[in-house]
Order: C-alpha cells, then sequence, then structure tokens
C-alpha cells in the first residue's frame, strides 16, 4: 500500500495529542488540568463545543476521579482517554496498578514534568517513573509528529485482546507539548480505519451476562492473578512490532522497539528516553565529524522493557551511558540498572557502564553537554553516577 | 410503585444472592436488598471498598447477580459516574438501546470522609446515578474507628471511652443536608426496618432523572456492640428517638417528612429520649454513668435542636 499523501501542518505536541484524539474519537475522556497538559483537554474541549466528535467529555473534580472514570467507563465497554502529568499522576496513583489488574485499555497522554518538591512545572521523568511498576504499558514520542503517530498506535496495542493493558503516551512537557513543530497527519478516515472498532471483553454494561469486576484476592489468587499481567506485558512486546509494521504501511514511518542512531559501527552508546534523543543525535553528528565512534538508542517503550532489543544494540560496545531524566534518591537513576540487567543478555561481555542524571525539573540540555558526555567518558572522566552540568 | 406489596417485591429476582461473609445481623445487605426492589429496570452496581464490597466479592466468588464493579475507597462516586458517562455515551450512539440504572453502594467513611470530593463532583455534574450511603457510622472494615458520622460519646477503637474521655467528642457531620445543597433532584434519609419506606425512596430516587442519594442507617452488631437479632429493633429505635429522623429532600429545598418521623411531629407517637438509645448500644454503655450525665444532657439538647430544625425545613 502507498502511503497517503497529506499537507503537513505546523503544531505542537498537546494539540497533535488532540488531534489524534479528535481522529480516532473515543467513547468516553476524562479530563483535569494540568500544565503542561493542558492544552489537550482544552483542545479537545473544542472540538466537543462544535460537535466534531461524539465522545462523552467529563470535566471530573480531580484526578483520582479521572481515572477512577476512565477505569470504570472502560470497563463499561467504552474506549477511553485522558491526560495528565506531575502532581496529577501522583494523585492518581492509588488507580493506576487498579487500571492495571483489571486490564483495562485506557490511553493516557502524559506530558512528563518534575513533581514537586519543590514544585516545578517543567520536563522530567518523574512523574511516569512512579507509574514504572503498576502495569502501565509506557510508549516515549521523541517529536511532535511521534506523539501524534503514538496517540493512534498505542490504542491498537492496549486493546489487543490478548495485551488489554492500560497504556502510558508520554510527549515532553513544553519541549514537546508546547513547541510548534512540522508534522504530517493522516487522513481520518484512515486513522478510523487503523484503530478501528473497540471490542471491549466483558464489558459491564452487557446486563443479560451480568459480571463482577475487581473483587477481593486472598494470597491463592493475587500472586496468580499478577503473573497474568506479567504475560499480558510478555505479549505486548510482540504486538507492538507488529502494530508498528502495520502503521508503517499507511503512514511511511518507521517505529521500532529500540530506535537506533549510528549504533552499528559504534563502540560507545548512550540510551535515553524521549525528545533527548534528537538533541543526542545532534551530539553524535558532531563527534562523528571529529572521528569519533559514538551513537545512541531510545527504547520506544519504558514498559514493556525491550530487553532483547536493548541487548542487540550494546553487543560488542565498549562502553554504554544511560541517561536518567530522573532520580532514585539513594540509588542509580532508574533505568540504569535495567539496562545493565538487559546488557546481562549478552553473556560474558559486559560493557563498561555509565549512568547520567540530566535535565531535572526543566534544566537545559543541550548539544554541547551531551557532547561532552561522550567525550568525558572517552577521556576517563566518568564516575559511575554523574550528574550533569548540576551547581553543587 | 404505589401498590408496593410483599407479593409483587417476591417477583423481582434476587440481586444480591445470600452467602456473602457480611457478620449476621448486619444491616448492609438488608438495605442493598431494598434499594434494589427499587427498580425492576437493568442496574449496574458499583461499589467503595469497606465491609459490604469484601464481603460480597471474595474471589472466586461473587454475590452479584448483577453487573457489579469496585475499584477503590475513597471514588465510589467517580466510578459509579464513569460507567454511567460509557452509558450515556454508547446510548447516544445507539450502541445500547436498554434503560440502565446506576446505583453505588459505598460506607460512611467512604462518603463523609475520603470519598466526598468525588461524591460532590459526581452529584455536582449530574450523572444519573443513585449515591447509597450504608451508614454504619464508624469504619466498621478496618475495626471500628471514628468517622465524621460517628455519633458523640460513642466509643471506637479511635475515640476510645476511658478514665478521662466520653468518647468520641464531636457530633456527626450532617451529609443529608450537605449532599441536598447541591440542588440534586432528590435526597433522603432511610432506615432498614421502614423497608416500604426505603424503597418507596429507593424508586423515587432511580426515576428522579438525576443524581440521587439515599443516607441509609445501617445499624451493626460488631461496631455497636448490640446481638444481632437486634438489627431491625435498633434501626426502629433510631427513628424513634429522632436520632435517625426519615426524611426526603427534593431539588435541594422541598423538604417532606416519612411517615414514621411525622408521626412523632404530629405528636401521634411519643419521642423516645435519647437514654433509650444509648442503653440500646454497648458503644454508649460507659455514658450510663453519674460522671457523664452532663454529656448525655447535651447530647439530647443537641439532638433536639436538630430534630426542631428539621421541622422548620419541613415547615412543619
Ligand atoms: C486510601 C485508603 N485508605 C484506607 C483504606 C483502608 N480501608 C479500607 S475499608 C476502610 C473503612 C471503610 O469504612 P466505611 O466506609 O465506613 O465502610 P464500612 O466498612 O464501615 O461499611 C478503610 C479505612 C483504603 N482501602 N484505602
Ligand atoms: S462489622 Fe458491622 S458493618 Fe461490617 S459486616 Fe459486620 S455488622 Fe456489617
Amino acid at each position: 500500500m502507498t502511503p497517503a499523501k497529506h499537507s503537513d501542518i505546523a503544531i505542537n505536541g498537546d494539540c497533535a495529542v488532540a488531534l489524534a484524539w479528535r481522529q480516532i474519537d473515543p467513547d468516553v475522556c476524562a479530563a483535569y488540568p494540568i500544565t503542561p497538559q493542558t492544552i489537550i483537554v482544552e483542545k479537545f474541549a473544542e472540538y466537543i463545543a462544535n460537535g466534531e466528535v461524539k465522545t462523552e467529555f467529563v470535566c471530573v473534580e480531580s484526578e483520582h476521579s479521572a481515572l477512577t472514570l476512565c477505569v470504570t467507563a472502560c470497563s463499561a465497554g467504552a474506549r477511553t482517554f485522558t491526560a495528565t502529568a506531575s502532581q496529577g499522576m501522583a494523585y492518581m496513583w492509588e488507580v493506576l496498578p487498579i487500571a492495571a489488574s483489571m486490564r483495562v485499555p485506557i490511553i493516557m497522554a502524559v506530558a512528563n514534568r518534575a513533581v514537586s518538591g519543590p514544585i516545578n512545572i517543567n520536563n522530567d521523568h518523574g512523574d511516569v517513573m512512579s507509574a514504572r511498576d503498576t502495569g502501565w504499558m509506557s510508549l516515549f514520542a521523541e517529536n511532535v509528529q511521534q506523539a501524534y503517530d503514538l496517540s493512534i498506535i498505542a490504542p491498537r496495542i492496549a486493546e489487543h485482546h490478548e495485551v488489554q493493558l492500560p497504556c502510558l503516551m508520554n510527549l515532553d512537557g513544553f519541549i514537546l507539548t508546547h513547541a510548534i513543530e512540522r508534522m504530517t497527519p493522516l487522513d481520518t478516515h484512515a486513522v478510523k480505519k487503523f484503530v478501528g472498532e473497540f471490542k471491549p471483553l466483558y464489558p459491564l454494561l452487557d446486563v443479560e451476562h451480568p459480571v463482577s469486576h475487581n473483587l477481593m484476592d486472598g494470597p491463592l489468587f493475587y500472586f496468580p492473578h499478577k503473573y497474568q499481567t506479567v504475560k499480558a506485558m510478555d505479549k505486548a512486546l510482540e504486538v507492538t512490532k507488529q502494530v508498528f509494521k502495520e502503521f508503517q504501511q499507511i503512514s511511511g514511518r518507521e517505529y521500532n522497539l529500540v530506535e537506533e542512531y549510528m549504533c552499528d559501527d559504534a563502540s560507545c552508546i548512550a540510551i535515553v528516553l524521549g525528545s533527548s534523543f534528537g538533541t543526542m543525535k545532534e551530539a553524535v553528528d558532531q563527534l562523528r565529524r571529529e572521528g569519533m565512534h559514538v551513537g545512541v538508542a531510545m527504547p520506544r517503550l519504558y514498559r514493556p522493557w525491550p530487553i532483547s532489543d536493548l541487548a542487540k544494540v550494546m553487543k560488542g560496545k565498549k562502553s554504554v551511558i544511560v541517561m536518567d531524566r530522573h532520580l532514585s534518591i539513594g540509588s542509580y537513576g532508574p533505568m540504569f540498572p535495567e539496562v545493565v540487567a538487559a546488557a546481562l543478555e549478552n553473556e560474558g561481555e559486559m560493557p563498561k557502564m555509565y549512568n547520567y542524571i540530566y535535565g531535572l525539573g526543566g534544566a537545559d540540555t543541550m548539544v554541547s553537554d551531551f557532547v561532552s558526555v561522550y567525550k568525558d567518558v572517552k577521556e576517563g572522566k566518568a564516575k559511575r553516577i554523574n550528574y550533569l552540568g548540576v551547581r553543587e | 410503585m404505589s401498590t408496593l406489596s410483599l407479593k409483587d417485591l417476591n417477583k423481582i429476582p434476587v440481586r444480591l444472592a445470600s452467602g456473602h461473609r457480611l457478620c449476621a445481623g448486619c444491616a448492609e445487605s438488608i438495605i442493598a436488598r431494598q434499594i434494589l426492589m427499587g427498580t425492576e429496570k437493568d442496574v449496574v452496581v458499583t461499589c467503595a471498598t469497606g465491609c459490604f464490597e469484601v464481603s460480597t466479592t471474595i474471589f472466586p466468588y461473587t454475590s452479584w447477580n448483577v453487573p457489579y464493579i469496585h475499584t477503590a475507597f475513597g471514588n465510589g462516586a467517580a466510578g459509579c459516574a464513569g460507567v454511567e458517562s460509557a452509558y450515556q455515551s454508547l446510548r447516544r450512539q445507539g450502541k445500547i438501546t436498554k434503560d440502565i440504572k446506576f446505583v453505588t453502594f459505598a460506607g460512611d467513611g467512604a462518603t463523609y470522609d475520603i470519598g466526598l470530593q468525588a461524591l460532590s463532583g459526581a452529584m455536582e455534574r449530574g450523572h444519573h446515578m443513585l449515591y447509597v450511603c450504608l451508614n454504619n457510622e464508624a469504619y466498621m472494615n478496618t475495626g471500628i474507628q471514628r468517622s465524621s458520622a460517628t455519633g458523640m460519646g460513642a466509643s471506637t477503637t479511635t475515640s476510645c471511652a476511658g478514665s478521662v474521655c466520653y468518647g468520641k467528642k464531636e457530633y456527626s457531620k450532617d451529609m443529608t443536608k450537605i449532599v441536598a445543597m447541591h440542588g440534586v433532584p432528590y435526597v433522603a434519609q432511610a432506615a432498614p426496618h421502614a423497608w416500604r419506606d426505603m424503597i418507596t425512596k429507593a424508586h423515587k430516587a432511580f426515576e428522579c432523572g438525576g443524581p440521587s442519594f439515599i443516607n441509609a442507617l445501617s445499624p451493626c452488631p460488631r461496631g455497636w456492640r448490640f446481638q444481632p437479632e437486634d438489627s431491625i429493633n435498633i434501626s426502629k429505635l433510631a427513628v424513634d428517638t429522632c436520632v435517625w429522623p426519615l426524611y426526603e429532600i427534593e431539588n435541594g429545598t422541598d423538604y417532606t417528612l416519612s411517615p414514621e418521623s411525622l408521626k412523632i411531629a404530629e405528636g401521634k407517637v411519643e419521642k423516645k429520649p435519647i437514654t433509650e438509645w444509648i442503653a440500646s448500644q454497648g458503644r454508649y454503655k460507659h455514658l450510663m454513668n453519674e460522671r457523664w450525665e452532663p454529656v448525655v444532657e447535651e447530647m439530647q439538647e443537641k439532638l433536639d435542636a436538630r430534630w426542631d430544625y428539621l421541622l422548620k425545613l419541613c415547615k412543619l
């Protein structure tokens, strides 16, 4: 199939997400404002006001209710979207693992933002990392185009009947949410066809076949039920690959479990999430011109963690730098041990591993900062854990 | 529903099966059955965490013959609102054609305290749902801790009566009126001994065309310290003493006393003194001591004031 041609538009990340939602036209959307996500629900409210979607748009009184409402609406048989960030996600936290264990394929855009305190509205990955162990899938966008594309891709993965898991669609706060970029949208018909009808399993509103959702488990059942979620998450990797392929057919845009840039012949690579991937690619270009064999890779998803694809990209490398945009105070950055564990798959071939914590609370990270990271590693100046550019 | 007879009620299919694990004599299941008799239409049940939820849904069993969902403790109203939102959406799209009713059951802790915000939000947004507070006047599921619905003077595990303290120092929050102030179409107080009244109120609530709230007194043999067989008598005593007047509020302003309380207001039935209420339950037993006489007097005064205020609201 040849990809349909569409004229490019200039749009910010939040509006790109809202546009994708408009084209998907979900059944229910719960909205609660928090910067830098607010524009998504504001834009969607405009679509509602103009009758462009049939969605039941519910302006709840808190994020705790927003996510609760999504869980029960989705269980009832509705395709359900919401968005949040930072404190909003913290306020939802109680319901995050409940959503996953109830196997509701809710899509939640997260406009990644630092979590208080101190209070800070700018970007880092503190919010999404707090959701790490709750059973949600987690996709990361590098730019506005990807925020749009992944918003369309996410429901396909989440709603797959062997997956049935909620999914976070992460876009870096301000860096992507508010920055206007050039983007190629798909036509609405193509989006609708790609996403398809929502086919819920055991919907509550099927009153002829009453089911009870989210019962109380004793020790005999809790662990086995959790294990079912583990299996679903495993399945999600395979399904994601398949959905990426199908998306390429309608859009011409390729997505992978791990995105690589100049990794093949590199002796040193960095691993990074989100919009910094783009900045690091610039740094790599610069260093390549200086003759350094460096590369950078980005796991497209943080959950499920693409272990074997990560192992593959690290195979034979001399050193691996893990860039964490969040702290796990008292330990390494949250992604570092996970990358190390993935490297163990390449038996007996552990590269030298370095951890860089960077960009917390919106601290600027420029191409030159990332250049210095590679250089420090090469010159033996890097420690195991490094705090990029922090004033002491 | 005007000719509400036991014969007719018998025909409504059992929605909450027996064999659940509530304590013997617990009023919660009695209330739930009465509420669910208030509609012959399909109904979806949601629950907040608490005695009722844990006792009716222990995997791999469920007591529910109708669709049921629970998520957490402080979000009973939001959970019900979510199902109702899905319903509104799917109905608008023609994917569902049935007339389905939505009800949520939540304890007083889940209603007066942690879930107040979600309840207020759902009422304000106008979801078509009935919220029933199973009001046993404390956090029972976690072992009888005080809530803001607990009566003044009651001994609970976090407001203990002891050598220097007579139990809970504060009066209960008037949740029924708080919800009514949201201006929702139907709000009522009910009690399980008055079954006809409860079912009639539930029917009105289901059919009111918007959000509704029933605050149902739920005597708890375990937490209130009385014998399981006395639940219904205790329920009646709460009305006879005016500790729990039965009334309804339409559109936030129109107050009407229900038959049993009206009889007291009209002087046809004698209003019993609070000492009878106190004597009936272990949680107040310590008050029957000379030392706390002033406390009991103050309780009676407060009760009388609340009753007089209610009569004024009912234009009596
Ligand atoms: C956020 C949160 N805090 C505390 C609890 C523990 N908890 C479970 S049930 C319950 C008490 C329920 O009391 P109430 O709502 O009055 O219902 P009852 O059990 O008395 O019928 C508490 C405190 C919880 N589940 N979630
Ligand atoms: S503790 Fe009270 S409310 Fe809970 S099940 Fe027992 S009697 Fe019912």
